[in-house]
């Protein structure tokens, strides 16, 4: 059962491995994405499951973490994979050549927080209206409020 | 189907009514229908496919329809059949659907963004509104990721309580999806069926939790309130009427022509397309596989029941169909297991950190005071970590991955929306099908467009 991950993980020794909650956690480089996803689809991580990102604003550098779950029906196992995405340049090679259904996903990220997916066949807003401007669920992006109408408020007139 | 085509002679003989019968023996006196049926027998008109009895296809799509006849129509958002605000871009030739695109965010509210705004206390009211049709499921899965953050363990009574309630849950959304499939394809009756016996369900949610939908019900640290008195009467009672309604509604569809033939054959899907696209849930275990993450990745002591996955084969609208209606038995079996095993106990973890103190101890304690407001307002920390929880929704792999950073609101809390996955196996499903069967395929998806844009 664990021998896929075994595999995984002497192939890519150099990787910065962890256990999150009883989860296994690599952290890879954006360089080695895209080896390490093909290595991992090859040892029977058949699906992947979601796609999203974290904005550490302030907090951390690089900047954004894009997370993939992936999952390997047959040996029953999950797979978290963590990139580091820089500020000034926020891009990924995208998974779809790999998991097609990591279209939608990467579409989400983008949408949401910017990050491009470098051979993404159709990168588009996927939830926000097209012609929206910012990317929401960035830390620097403010909720925003209603105007309600309250003797005590003086947001409307 | 006949496989004549417009160049067939014969074929173009008949394009009117009474072609071939317009010659001059045409009797004009026997004007009664009999002897007119009997001339044109004689004639040789082909009488049988000009009265509908034989039907033959008078063109044949691939032949005649060229390139440039494509045409793209866009299906919603405001469309009965899409379920909420689906807008669909099908690009059609003739009949067929060639291309189809799914054009989504017609509800997005974002949730995710409020998630970060509210504390791990709230966060239940807020992720209990994105898959409407499974509320329960959505709080479970966000209330496990916030467990295993905090790493608690709830009390036993408290995991059969959420596994009563989710089981039930899923019982109700298998049927909603049952009318809908029903209602698109033109079986009214069993939409007004499965809505009413969902609502049995709801309103013993109602008596549990005070509401009929976004219950807000499974809380970080065990449920909000115990069982009501009597609940075990009523759980028998809707155990037994599902069993013996869905005895009825398998005799209304299971071998229906209309219903099978509608369905059989219908946005067939495979395996090796579902796990390539992330398509997990009852579209997965139609096409043989029998994934379900109770048994794959059990939680909330869900591996101590016994219950079969079952899995279809051809993995078309009817295979779905057939699997949802399996699965509903299973889960009344989930449930009476459940309701048999209840233990005694706390409903709640008794850690003063996450659970509020009981309501008499506020009325005699300042300090007790204190607390409860301290919880209910500033809420509990969170250490710093980051955790992904998947469990099995109606629809599929429900996941919370949830980034705390020690604080009491989530840095960062995303759903995988079990719906979102799922519609990307639409353009899969009905590329080269005809538009007819597209509510077909829409409907045996069940897709929650909450759940979708959150």
């Amino acid at each position: 059962m664990t021998e896929a991950r075994t595999e995984l993980r002497e192939r890519f020794s150099e990787a910065e491995w962890s256990d999150s909650h009883g989860q296994d956690v690599v952290r890879l480089s954006r360089e080695q994405l895209l080896e390490f996803c093909n290595a991992a689809l090859e040892a029977g991580f058949e699906v992947l499951a979601d796609i999203t990102a974290v904005d550490w604003y302030r907090t951390r550098t690089p900047r954004f973490d894009v997370v993939i779950n992936i999952l390997s029906m047959q040996h029953r196992r999950r797979l978290r994979i963590l990139v580091g995405v820089p500020d000034g340049d926020p891009m990924v090679p995208s998974l779809v050549p790999i998991w097609p259904g990591a279209n939608f996903g990467e579409r989400e990220v983008y949408d949401m927080f910017g990050v491009t997916f470098d051979g993404h066949p159709d990168l588009t807003r996927i939830l926000m209206p097209d012609d929206w401007e910012g990317f929401p669920l960035r830390k620097d992006f403010a909720v925003g409020a209603v105007p309600v109408q309250f003797k005590a408020s003086h947001q409307v007139n | 189907m006949s496989d004549k085509t417009i160049d067939d002679p014969q074929l173009e003989e008949v394009d009117l009514w009474v072609s071939g019968t317009e010659e001059a023996e045409w009797d004009v006196y026997s004007t009664d229908e009999g002897a007119q049926k009997m001339r044109l027998e004689e004639t040789g008109a082909r009488l049988t496919e000009q009265l509908g009895s034989v039907v033959t296809d008078d063109y044949d799509l691939d032949d005649i329809i060229s390139e440039d006849e494509r045409m793209i129509i866009n299906m919603g958002p405001q469309h009965p059949s899409t379920h909420g605000v689906l807008r669909l871009q099908l690009e059609l030739e003739g009949e067929m659907i060639r291309r189809s695109k799914c054009v989504i965010g017609y509800l997005h509210t974002g949730m995710e963004k409020t998630a970060e705004t509210l504390t791990f206390l709230q966060g239940p009211t807020n992720v209990t509104r994105m898959d409407y049709l499974a509320p329960l499921h959505n709080e479970l899965c966000y209330s496990l990721a916030v467990e295993r953050l905090l790493d608690i363990e709830v009390p036993p009574r408290a995991e059969v309580i959420r596994i009563l309630m989710t089981e039930l849950n899923r019982i109700a959304s298998h049927l909603v999806a049952m009318a809908t499939n029903g209602m698109d394809i033109g079986a009214l009756s069993i939409m007004t069926y499965g809505f009413r016996d969902r609502e049995q369900i709801l309103a013993f949610f109602e008596k549990t939790t005070g509401l009929r939908l976004n219950h807000n019900y499974i809380r970080p640290g065990g449920v909000a309130a115990d069982l009501p008195p009597g609940w075990r009467a009523d759980v028998t009672d809707i155990c037994d009427t599902i069993i013996r309604r869905l005895a009825d509604y398998e005799d209304m569809l299971k071998e229906n022509p209309i219903w099978v033939g509608r369905t059989r054959g219908v946005g067939v899907i495979t395996a090796d397309e579902c796990r390539a696209y992330g398509i997990t849930g009852p579209t997965l275990r139609s096409a043989g596989v029998a994934w379900d993450l109770r048994k794959a990745f059990p939680y909330s002591g869900i591996e101590n029941y016994e219950f079969e996955v079952p899995v279809g084969e051809k993995g078309d609208v009817y295979d779905r169909y057939r699997v949802r209606i399996e699965e509903i038995i299973q889960s009344v079996g989930i449930v009476r297991q459940a309701a048999a095993a209840m233990p005694k106990g706390d409903f709640r973890i008794d850690d003063r950190k996450v659970t509020p103190p009981p309501r008499h101890r506020i009325d005699e304690s300042m300090e007790a005071l204190i607390h409860h407001f301290k919880i209910f307002t500033e809420g509990f920390r969170v250490p710093a970590g980051e955790t992904y929880v998947a469990i099995e929704s109606p629809r599929g792999e429900l996941g919370c991955y949830l980034v705390a950073d020690g604080t009491g609101k989530p840095w960062r809390m995303h759903t995988r929306a079990p719906s979102f996955y799922n519609l990307q196996a639409l353009p899969i499903m009905m590329a080269d099908s005809v538009v007819a069967d597209t509510v077909a395929t829409i409907a045996s998806l069940d897709p929650v467009m909450g759940d979708v844009d959150r």
